[in-house]
C-alpha cells in the first residue's frame, strides 16, 4: 500500500492531493476469495460522502474483473477503479448494474476507458432513459464536483427474466439473474459460483431502511427465492456483508415488508385512507432502521397504491 | 367558457406565459402570471382560512403520489355553495391541475385526490362560490420529479388493468354522512415520460373527466390533467338521503370511457 500511495503522488498533479487522501479512506474489504466490496455509508448522498452510500465492488477471475455497481458519483467510480488497480492489472471486462438507482450507476463512466461490456436487466434501459434527466439535474446539484464526468451509459448486454446469464471471468463462473418487479422493475443479482457469494443489489437492505420503488408483493416473493439459494456469503445493496449463518439479515427485511403489507391490507379492507396508512403503519419498525424517517412513509405510500388493486 | 376549454387552451397559454416568466424568478410573480392566465382580472380573496382547508404533506414522500384534500368549513346549501374548486400547482408543467365541479347536494365539501409534484412549489385551492366570488388557500410542498417520473413503478401491470374501477366505501346508512372513494386504474401518462422502445416520449394519455352521480343527480365532476397521479382517485363525503345508485363515469384523452356503479 505505501508503494501505491507513493505512485499516486508521482502520477497525480499536486492540486489533486486531496484525491489521494480520499483514496486512502476508500476502504475495500474482502468478502470471499477474490470478491471485494466497499460498504456505503448510511447517509443521504451529498458532496461530502461523494454519493458513496451503496455497496459496490468487484470479482477477480483468472482472466478479467467484473465490477458490480460502480458508485454513486463519477468520483466514487474513479476511487473504485483505483482500488481495483491496486489489487490487479487484469482487464475490467464487465460492469454490472444491479439496477439504475443513482447510487449504483453514477460511477459507470469511470470505467469507460477499459471498454467493458455494461450489463443490466432487460428493463434497465427503459428505466434509465426515463429517469436520467431527473437524476442528472438532481444529483449534479447534490454531489457538486463529485458528479462531474458522470454519464448514463446504455447496457451492452441485457439479462432477461426467463434465463439467467452465465459469464466466465477465467475459471470463475458468475450467474446473473433478472427478477420480475420487486425493489424496482429491473433488479439483477450476481452469484459467484466458486465462493457461493451472492450480490443481492437492493433486493436486500441491511441496517438502512429499504426503499420500495417496485412492488411490495414482488419484493417479498423475490426475497423468499433468494433465501432459498442458501448462499454462503451475502453482499446486500446497503449494509454489512454477512455469512449464511447470520440469516437475521434476510429476516429483518422480510419482517419489515410483511408487517407493513399486513397493516396496509387491514386499513384497505377497513376502507381506510392512504393518509391514515401513512400516519400509522409500521411505527414499531422505526428503531430498527437507519434513515427510517426519510423513506418509510414513502414505502407505505407506494405499497398502499399497489395493494389497493388486490 | 365551455367545460373543457380551459384545458384545451392551456397549452397555448402556457407557451405564451413561459416567455414572460423567464424575466422574473420570484414566486409571487409566477403566481401573478398564473392568476392572470386562469382567472384574468377577477379578484381572488387570499388566505380564505375561514372557508377552506387545504391539506398536503409539507414534504411529499413520493412526488408521484402526493395525497391532498380540501375541506370546506361551511356547509353546502342551495343558497350558498362552492361551485368549483380549482387546484393549481404553480411549478408543475401544467399548473392548472384539477377543477372539481361540486353540487350543493354534497351537503359538505370534503374531497381528496392524489397529485404529482414536479418541484418544490406552492399549491393552491381556489373555491369559486355560486355567486362567482373566488377564495384561495395555499400551501408550500417539498417534492420533486413527480411529473417526469416513470409511468408507474410497473408499467406493464398498470396497462394490464387499464380502466378497472373501484368504488370503495363502508356500508352506507340513509341520512348519514358517508365517505366514498372512486379510483380508476389508468397510467395517466403525462407526455413527459420517455419510452425506450419507441425512442420517443410516451404520448399523453390521461383521465380528462370523472363524473360522480348519486340517484341521477350530479355530485362531483372532476376535470383533470396530467398533474393527477397514476390511478386517479377521488375520495369524498356525501349524505345519501334515499336509496339509489352511486355511479362514476371516467373518460380519458383518447376518448375512452369507463364506468362503475354501486347500489346504496
Amino acid at each position: 500500500m505505501p508503494l501505491l500511495i507513493l505512485l499516486l503522488f508521482i502520477l497525480i498533479p499536486w492540486s489533486a492531493r486531496a484525491s489521494a487522501d480520499a483514496l486512502e479512506s476508500y476502504v475495500i474489504q474482502q468478502v470471499s476469495e477474490g470478491v471485494y466490496y466497499h460498504q456505503g455509508v448510511h447517509q443521504e448522498a451529498d458532496s461530502e460522502n461523494l454519493g458513496a452510500i451503496a455497496n459496490v465492488g468487484f470479482i477477480i477471475g483468472d482472466e478479467c474483473v467484473a465490477v458490480i455497481d460502480s458508485g454513486g458519483s463519477f468520483r466514487e467510480g474513479e476511487l473504485l477503479h483505483a482500488a481495483i488497480r491496486a489489487k490487479t492489472e487484469l482487464p475490467i471486462c464487465y460492469v454490472i448494474n444491479t439496477h439504475v438507482h443513482p447510487d449504483h450507476i453514477l460511477g459507470n463512466a469511470a470505467f469507460k476507458n477499459d471498454k467493458p461490456k455494461f450489463i443490466g436487466h432487460e428493463k434497465s434501459p427503459a428505466a434509465m432513459i426515463s429517469r436520467q434527466q431527473h437524476y442528472a439535474k438532481q444529483f449534479s446539484e447534490i454531489l457538486g464536483s463529485a458528479y462531474q464526468g458522470a454519464e448514463f451509459i446504455e447496457a451492452d448486454i441485457l439479462v432477461t427474466t426467463d434465463a439467467p446469464l452465465r459469464l466466465d471471468l477465467g475459471n470463475r463462473p458468475i450467474i446473473l439473474t433478472a427478477y420480475t418487479t420487486a425493489h424496482t422493475d429491473h433488479d439483477l443479482t450476481v452469484y459467484d459460483v466458486k465462493t457461493s457469494t451472492l450480490w443481492t443489489g437492493d433486493l436486500l437492505f441491511v441496517e438502512r431502511v429499504p426503499a420500495l420503488d417496485g412492488s411490495i408483493n414482488g419484493w417479498i416473493d423475490a426475497l423468499d427465492k433468494l433465501i432459498e439459494l442458501n448462499a454462503a456469503m451475502i453482499i446486500p445493496g446497503h449494509g454489512t456483508a454477512f455469512a449464511r449463518e447470520e440469516s437475521v439479515g434476510w429476516q429483518k427485511l422480510l419482517n419489515y415488508l410483511t408487517t407493513i403489507r399486513e397493516e396496509i391490507r387491514f386499513i384497505i379492507n377497513d376502507m381506510g385512507t392512504i393518509e391514515e396508512a401513512i400516519a400509522s403503519v409500521g411505527k414499531q419498525e422505526a428503531e430498527k432502521w437507519k434513515l427510517f424517517e426519510d423513506y418509510h412513509r414513502r414505502n407505505v405510500t407506494a405499497a398502499f397504491v399497489e395493494l389497493e388493486w388486490e | 367558457m365551455g367545460r373543457f376549454s380551459i384545458f384545451t387552451s392551456m397549452v397555448a397559454m402556457l407557451i405564451s406565459f413561459s416567455f414572460t416568466a423567464h424575466a422574473t424568478t420570484a414566486e409571487q410573480d409566477l403566481w401573478a402570471g398564473l392568476k392572470q392566465t386562469y382567472f384574468g382580472d377577477r379578484e381572488i380573496r387570499d388566505n380564505a382560512d375561514d372557508l377552506l382547508v387545504l391539506e398536503a404533506p409539507t414534504r411529499a414522500e413520493d412526488a408521484a403520489i402526493v395525497p391532498i384534500s380540501v375541506k370546506s368549513l361551511q356547509p353546502q346549501t342551495a343558497d350558498r355553495y362552492i361551485k368549483n374548486i380549482h387546484i393549481i400547482i404553480d411549478k408543475n408543467p401544467m399548473p392548472y391541475s384539477a377543477n372539481f365541479h361540486l353540487s350543493p347536494a354534497l351537503g359538505e365539501v370534503d374531497i381528496a385526490t392524489r397529485v404529482r409534484i414536479d418541484q418544490y412549489t406552492d399549491m393552491r385551492a381556489i373555491a369559486e362560490m355560486n355567486d362567482g366570488s373566488l377564495h384561495m388557500v395555499s400551501r408550500f410542498v417539498k417534492a420533486s420529479g413527480g411529473c417526469s417520473a416513470p409511468a408507474g413503478k410497473d408499467m406493464e401491470a398498470a396497462m394490464a388493468r387499464l380502466g378497472k374501477m373501484q368504488i370503495r366505501m363502508r356500508e352506507a346508512n340513509i341520512g348519514e354522512t358517508t365517505q366514498a372513494q372512486v379510483v380508476v386504474s389508468h397510467p395517466n401518462n403525462s407526455g413527459l415520460q420517455f419510452d425506450q422502445k419507441t425512442r420517443g416520449y410516451i404520448p399523453p394519455h390521461y383521465v380528462k373527466e370523472m363524473v360522480i352521480e348519486f340517484a341521477g343527480e350530479n355530485l362531483i365532476t372532476l376535470e383533470a390533467g396530467i398533474s393527477i397521479s397514476e390511478d386517479p382517485s377521488v375520495r369524498f363525503n356525501f349524505t345519501p338521503q334515499k336509496h339509489g345508485v352511486l355511479k362514476a363515469v371516467v373518460s380519458d384523452s383518447k376518448e375512452m370511457t369507463y364506468s362503475l356503479d354501486k347500489q346504496i
